[in-house]
């Protein structure tokens, strides 16, 4: 027998073979040679889990463009938060059926035994059932079994992931991708004898006088009593001027001794604060999205892939993420998910208020060094100069300070003849800095790549 | 119901009278009970279960039964599931179909639609069996005398087992299978893998020899063989002239007579391809020969299912009522057992929205079941039906039963009119005469007995959903076809687009034209597919 080499025996480490005669209920049959029975219990529960695995992937590989398809329309269906969960999947049972030969129920004569006869008798007849409507009398059951127009099961987070980017081939999100967020932060660090009156601590500060005193008395008594000892030693000290200056050391010592301070300038004890770099936890990210006119379905959709690829990314980072929708033509407002893409809008494009007001939004509810603030924004590039040009400025004087990274991604019209830069990606050569950058975008392959760039450079920054 | 030796227990019955007599079994007087059972509720650790194993032991073989060694192994649900999705064997090749079965069950699991097989039991020496985590004390109970001593004294005992399969090879070669499928996937691309092994699955009913012993599964001769045949082949394959050697090894081989020998035709298709399809690369032959192998292991359990689910099925039955007759259970777990024990016997009746088919546990267990009360108490209907084992030791009557029968046999043997009547079973007829309605031949009375009987047992005979197919000649000449027969028998035809599918799959492996014939007893052609 070629068995797993992680056999794993009982718990009992002498119940292999000799169990058999020692547990045997029956005394008069214990003495018996085991013939029958128990060889062992092998414990298999912690072997790795692994074939079904192989075969769940083989079948995932074989039906690829189906299950993508379906994968892309619960895609369409989620909202950027629930992406990354797994999910059921319902692909058409065409293909999938293995076929066997077997034989046309219309030809020729059968004659077949069924169970839970209760009203007929020989010659009776049933009216057969019509093609398609199950087999004989298994009558009308549509619920039963798995139908042969579509196959539903179940598939893995990561699983729907690699099909829901799928061309990237490349879905193990890691950490390390990202560069460390982190942020300075006031912690406790013990005492200090200096600092601000506010955090003075009186108790400690009146325990170090206590302490300082009792140290001062007792070496100020010893030295008095040493004093005294060689006053009193008959003939140690014989000179009387010699004699008086020591009664008067003892009597200057003895009243120090009495007047010692109650507190000093070194009793005072301050809390102390030291700051220590911690990993930022709370995040937010703001999709900024032109929704004009010229924003059609694959733009848009090309934009959600990059918006929850970046939110799966920022999830895995910071485990919770606060999204916020904002879209823009000529005025910009917040939204919630469903309007954000499904809500079409028309009208022309400034982009300057939709920058405008996630300042505002971040100002108002994402200040402060715990927030790490992603803005996403994605457009086609249709915007006037003068607009181009003040938005520029205006992301990179205001904007950009607040924010951890601004991307952006350019998805120009892919039936533009001319190979040219959009104007809003022109208008942003004027920004630089780490926290920023750009790529553009043509199709979905391009998200995985582009994705991945702008987050390499953002850690070699 | 009990007859005469009811009589007689009825004045020593310790307990009061009961309004109904019991159908269960009641506690039996001559079995010394135990003073407390030897695991009460519903938790279990290991030990618990040994204990449990060498009290099923000891009453197995006090009632004779022969096993295997047993080796349980204890695993989580996920890998039931894996487990299900490999027909039951803990190492297999891979192939998407696994995954698909995978796919459905773990949906069907996790939705609560479906439970999970309550035991796989593997036909090896020693056999295994697997007992799930999330089972209760009672379940693993109840699973170790289904599988550890009812399907395993089966597969020790049935003569198609005996006769078929080798206990204890299959888990080598099939780890040597997926090995050397894994190896072709790797040389020469998964796609080219899998498209052969659809094909070979496709054709997997037509991979058994059907009354020849198979030779012994040997990992070591498989190995040595196939090194010898891939490094001959290798040296001497020129995919231009590959026919052309087939042609001399033809000729070498009918020497001096010219026309085409005689031949024979022949069922085992997957053999046949393997060893005269004219383009077969090596490795697609080695895979070929895989799928056959396997399917030819599969091959007795296909032709058992009610023996050995009945068997099985009683024995647990049976058993676990021991264990309650000598005080090792008590009354919480007997009640546990038989709500699954009720639930797997269930035969929802034809026209109910459960229906799928006839459960072979029911129909199974009932037989045996039967088998047993016509040895106990016959009535003079057994007597007159079942003169050979009325009154006999039913121990002897349920191994003979065990022994020599497979599906339609025992049917045709053991299916009494009381069971007819109890899952009230009757016959209809489907004919050209009359293609909108069913006719209902037969039905669960005294004349209708041998005849529902004896469709039953045909229904279960291999032909009857498994149209046969025979090879009847190939190497013609000229055009190289491959000429496939079935024989229509009481009309019934091959439905065609499945003839077709599975015609094209013949072709992929045998790369030449490939006719399929519909031939009527006389040998008349009926109709004719080709690719």
């Amino acid at each position: 027998m070629s068995q797993a080499p992680t056999q794993t025996s009982l718990e009992t480490p002498d119940a292999t073979g000799s169990a058999v005669a020692t547990l045997g209920p029956d005394p008069d049959t214990a003495g018996d040679p085991p013939i029958l029975g128990l060889l062992r219990i092998v414990d298999r529960r912690s072997d790795p889990p692994g074939r079904g695995a192989v075969n769940r992937e083989r079948f995932i590989r074989r039906f690829k463009d189906d299950i993508k398809r379906a994968a892309d329309e619960e895609f369409g269906k989620r909202s950027i938060k629930d992406v990354g969960r797994g999910g059921r999947i319902s692909i058409p049972g065409r293909g999938l059926a293995e076929p066997r030969l077997v034989h046309d129920d219309d030809s020729g004569s059968r004659d077949f035994v069924l169970p839970g006869n209760r009203e007929y008798l020989p010659g009776d007849s049933v009216s057969r059932p019509r093609r398609g409507e199950g087999d004989g009398a298994q009558g009308d059951d549509p619920g039963s079994g798995e139908g042969s127009d579509s196959f539903a099961f179940a598939l893995s987070r990561e699983e729907f992931l690699a099909l829901f980017f799928d061309d990237l081939e490349l879905p193990n999100l890691e950490r390390t991708r990202f560069g460390e967020m982190s942020m300075e932060r006031m912690r406790r660090g013990g005492y200090s004898r200096e600092g601000l009156p506010t955090n003075l601590l009186p108790g400690m500060t009146v325990r170090m006088g206590i302490a300082r005193r009792i140290a001062l008395r007792g070496a100020l008594a010893a030295h008095v009593l040493e004093l005294e000892q060689k006053l009193d030693t008959p003939g140690a000290v014989t000179d009387e001027d010699e004699r008086a200056r020591l009664r008067d050391e003892i009597t200057r010592l003895r009243e120090r001794r009495e007047k010692l301070p109650f507190l000093e300038d070194v009793d005072r004890r301050y809390r102390s604060r030291v700051p220590t770099t911690a990993p930022a936890t709370r995040a937010v990210m703001l999709c900024l999205m032109d929704v004009s006119g010229s924003m059609d379905e694959r733009k848009k959709d090309l934009a959600k892939r990059f918006f929850a690829l970046l939110y799966l990314f920022l999830e895995r980072k910071y485990g919770h993420v606060d999204v916020i929708f904002v879209r823009h033509t000529e005025t910009a407002e917040e939204v919630d998910e469903e309007r954000f893409f499904h809500d079409p809008q028309t009208g022309g494009t400034l982009v300057q208020p939709a920058l405008e007001l996630a300042y505002r939004i971040i100002q108002d509810r994402f200040a402060g060094p715990d927030w790490n603030v992603y803005v996403a924004q994605a457009s086609d590039g249709d915007c006037t100069s003068d607009d181009g040009r003040k938005s520029a400025a205006y992301l990179a004087q205001e904007l950009l300070p607040l924010v951890r990274y601004f991307a952006y991604i350019d998805i120009p019209s892919s039936s533009g003849w001319f190979n040219r830069a959009s104007d809003l990606w022109q208008s942003y050569d004027a920004v630089q800095g780490p926290a920023f950058a750009r790529r553009t975008v043509n199709d979905r392959s391009d998200i995985w790549p582009v994705f991945r760039e702008l987050f390499a450079r953002k850690q070699a920054a | 119901m009990m007859g005469s030796v009811d009589d007689t227990l009825e004045k020593q019955r310790p307990w009061p009278k009961l309004l109904a007599k019991p159908s269960v079994p009641m506690p039996r007087l001559d079995v010394v009970r135990r003073s407390e059972p030897i695991a009460t509720g519903t938790e279990w650790t290991l030990g618990t279960l040994e204990k449990f194993d060498h009290a099923i032991a000891a009453h197995a073989r006090r009632m004779g039964l022969d096993t295997y060694p047993i080796q349980y192994e204890m695993i989580t649900a996920s890998q039931m599931l894996d487990l299900c999705s490999t027909v039951g064997m803990p190492v297999h090749y891979s192939h998407w179909s696994f995954g698909k079965s995978l796919l459905s069950q773990e949906h069907g699991y996790k939705k609560g639609m479906t439970g999970l097989a309550y035991e796989i039991v593997i036909n090896t020496s020693p056999a295994i069996a697997y007992l799930m985590e999330t089972n209760t004390l009672a379940l693993q109970v109840l699973v170790m005398a289904h599988a550890g001593y009812g399907h395993n004294a089966f597969f020790k005992s049935n003569y198609l087992f005996r006769q078929f399969t080798q206990a204890d090879a299959i888990l080598d070669y099939l780890q040597f299978a997926r090995t050397f499928v894994a190896d072709c996937e790797e040389q020469y691309g998964w796609r080219e893998v899998e498209s052969v092994l659809d094909c070979c699955h496709a054709l997997a009913p037509y991979g058994v020899d059907r009354y020849r012993r198979p030779q012994r599964l040997s990992v070591k001769r498989e190995r040595a063989r196939l090194n010898e045949r891939m490094r001959f082949a290798e040296k001497h394959y020129n995919a231009d002239f590959a026919h052309l050697h087939m042609d001399e090894q033809d000729g070498a081989e009918g020497g001096e007579a010219d026309a085409l020998p005689p031949f024979d035709p022949q069922e085992n298709l997957l053999y046949f391809i393997e060893k005269h399809a004219p383009k077969l690369q090596p490795w697609q032959r080695e895979l070929v020969r895989i799928v056959r192998k396997v399917s030819q292991y599969f091959y007795p359990q296909r032709l058992t299912k009610v023996a050995n689910e009945g068997a099985a099925t009683f024995w647990h039955y049976t058993l676990l009522n021991e264990l309650y007759d000598a005080g090792e259970v008590d009354d919480g777990f007997m009640l546990e057992w038989l709500g699954n024990h009720g639930d797997v016997v269930a035969q929802p009746a034809f026209d109910s929205r459960r229906f799928s088919g006839l459960n072979p546990y029911a129909l199974g267990f009932s037989i045996f079941r039967d088998i047993r009360r016509i040895c106990e108490s016959p009535t003079d209907e057994d007597r007159e039906w079942f003169p050979s084992i009325a009154g006999t030791p039913w121990q002897e009557a349920i191994k003979f039963a065990m022994t020599n029968f497979k599906d339609d046999s025992l049917i045709e043997q053991y299916l009494s009119p009381k069971v007819m009547r109890d899952m009230r079973l009757f016959m209809m007829h489907d004919g050209d005469e009359d293609r909108d309605h069913y006719h209902i031949r037969a039905i669960h009375n005294e004349s209708g007995y041998t005849q529902v009987r004896q469709t039953l047992a045909a229904q279960y005979r291999g032909e009857s959903y498994i149209p046969t197919l025979v090879v009847a000649r190939s190497n013609d000449e000229a055009e190289r076809a491959l000429l496939l027969q079935h024989r229509v028998e009481s009309g019934r035809m091959l439905d065609t687009q499945s003839a077709e599918t599975v015609l094209g799959y013949v072709k992929k492996l045998w790369k030449f034209d490939v006719v399929l014939e519909e031939i009527d007893s006389e040998g008349r052609r009926l109709k004719i597919h080709r690719t």
